[in-house]
């Protein structure tokens, strides 16, 4: 196993290539998800905009017509 | 007209729809999410735990399961977009213009992370890291490219306009593409030159090139999935004031 590892004395170069390469791929990966749900609320909080919008206080807007979800 | 032109016409048209990309990508996504994700942990695994050690770089040589693949999408995404690029500026297609948008933080992101797992490549093969030889440094404007095609969007206020110049760039700098593909022939580079041609029998053993083909098309399938989950993004942030946008957004 730690020879598996050590890779030969290679072991830094091939176990970094390979994490940034899973990092970049989980990355490029989640980025066009949170887009669409950033886009999603954006406009469902324009949709209703007597509702208090969430603003981080910790409160959740009462549920009733369009709140923000 | 023939069948297959008249399916190919309509499907065009339809994909030029926003609505009906969208409703109708969901699935195709998720499928190419999982598809290519699963491929890309068999390729890795095999690559990094049952693949021979090379006989002349020992075991460095398996960063290329990554390294490959990353640069070889980053390329043919680029060919995408230069393709998108000009169907949107013969036809106007909006989705053409939406999937160039979609299409550059994926192709950046690639690029960035070939360019990267060459450079820790070199460190033990070469004995540096970074070289300017053709190869590398075409690369380099590669990444630049996509940077440009981000950045020039967001430098022109007008959206239309911002649309037009970007698909001129995109089509301008396809023009990079054969010169990072030919480098390592035309010029004298560190760089390796190709171990797969076509037509021609693969200069690496098979039992190094399955990993290889796994990962390559692990990597083809997710990142197609990913750059139409980008898409939808977009087409949702273009077309806030849309009627089923809105209903689409008050039904979840």
């Amino acid at each position: 196993m730690m020879e598996w590892l050590a890779m030969g004395g290679h072991g830094v170069y091939v176990w970094s290539a390979y994490a940034l390469s899973a990092a970049a791929l989980v990355g490029v990966g989640v980025w066009p998800w949170l887009a669409l749900r950033r886009a999603r609320r954006r406009i469902a909080a324009a949709l209703a905009p007597n509702q208090p919008v969430a603003s981080g206080d910790g409160k959740r807007p009462e549920p009733g017509q369009g709140g923000v979800a | 007209m023939g069948i297959a032109t008249e399916w190919f016409r309509r499907t065009f048209h339809r994909m030029g729809s926003p609505r009906w990309f969208f409703a109708g990508s969901r699935g195709w996504m998720l499928g190419l999410y999982l598809v290519g994700g699963a491929l890309i942990a068999i390729g890795s695994a095999w690559g990094l735990g049952f693949a021979p050690t090379d006989r002349l770089q020992g075991n460095s040589y398996r960063i290329l399961y990554v390294h490959v693949p990353a640069a070889h999408l980053a390329e043919a995404v680029y060919v995408a977009i230069a393709i998108a690029g000009a169907v949107h500026l013969v036809w106007r297609m909006k989705m053409a213009d939406l999937a160039i948008a979609a299409g550059a933080p994926v192709g950046m992101t690639l690029t960035a992370a070939a360019l990267a797992t060459g450079y820790i490549w070199g460190i033990p093969t070469w004995g540096t890291g970074w070289v300017w030889d053709a190869r590398t440094t075409s690369m380099l404007v590669l990444l630049f490219l996509y940077f440009g095609l981000i950045a020039l969007r967001q430098a022109v206020p007008r959206a239309e306009r911002a649309a037009l110049a970007v698909s001129v760039l995109a089509i301008v700098g396809v023009v990079n593409i054969p010169i990072i593909k030919y480098s390592v022939d035309w010029f004298t580079t560190l760089h390796q030159p190709a171990s797969i041609r076509i037509g021609e029998r693969p200069s690496i053993d098979p039992s190094m090139l399955w990993p290889l083909a796994v990962n390559a098309l692990g990597y083809y399938l997710f990142l197609v999935g990913v750059v139409i989950a980008a898409l939808r993004a977009k087409i949702i942030e273009r077309e806030a004031k849309a009627d089923w946008v809105r209903t689409w957004v008050q039904g979840r």
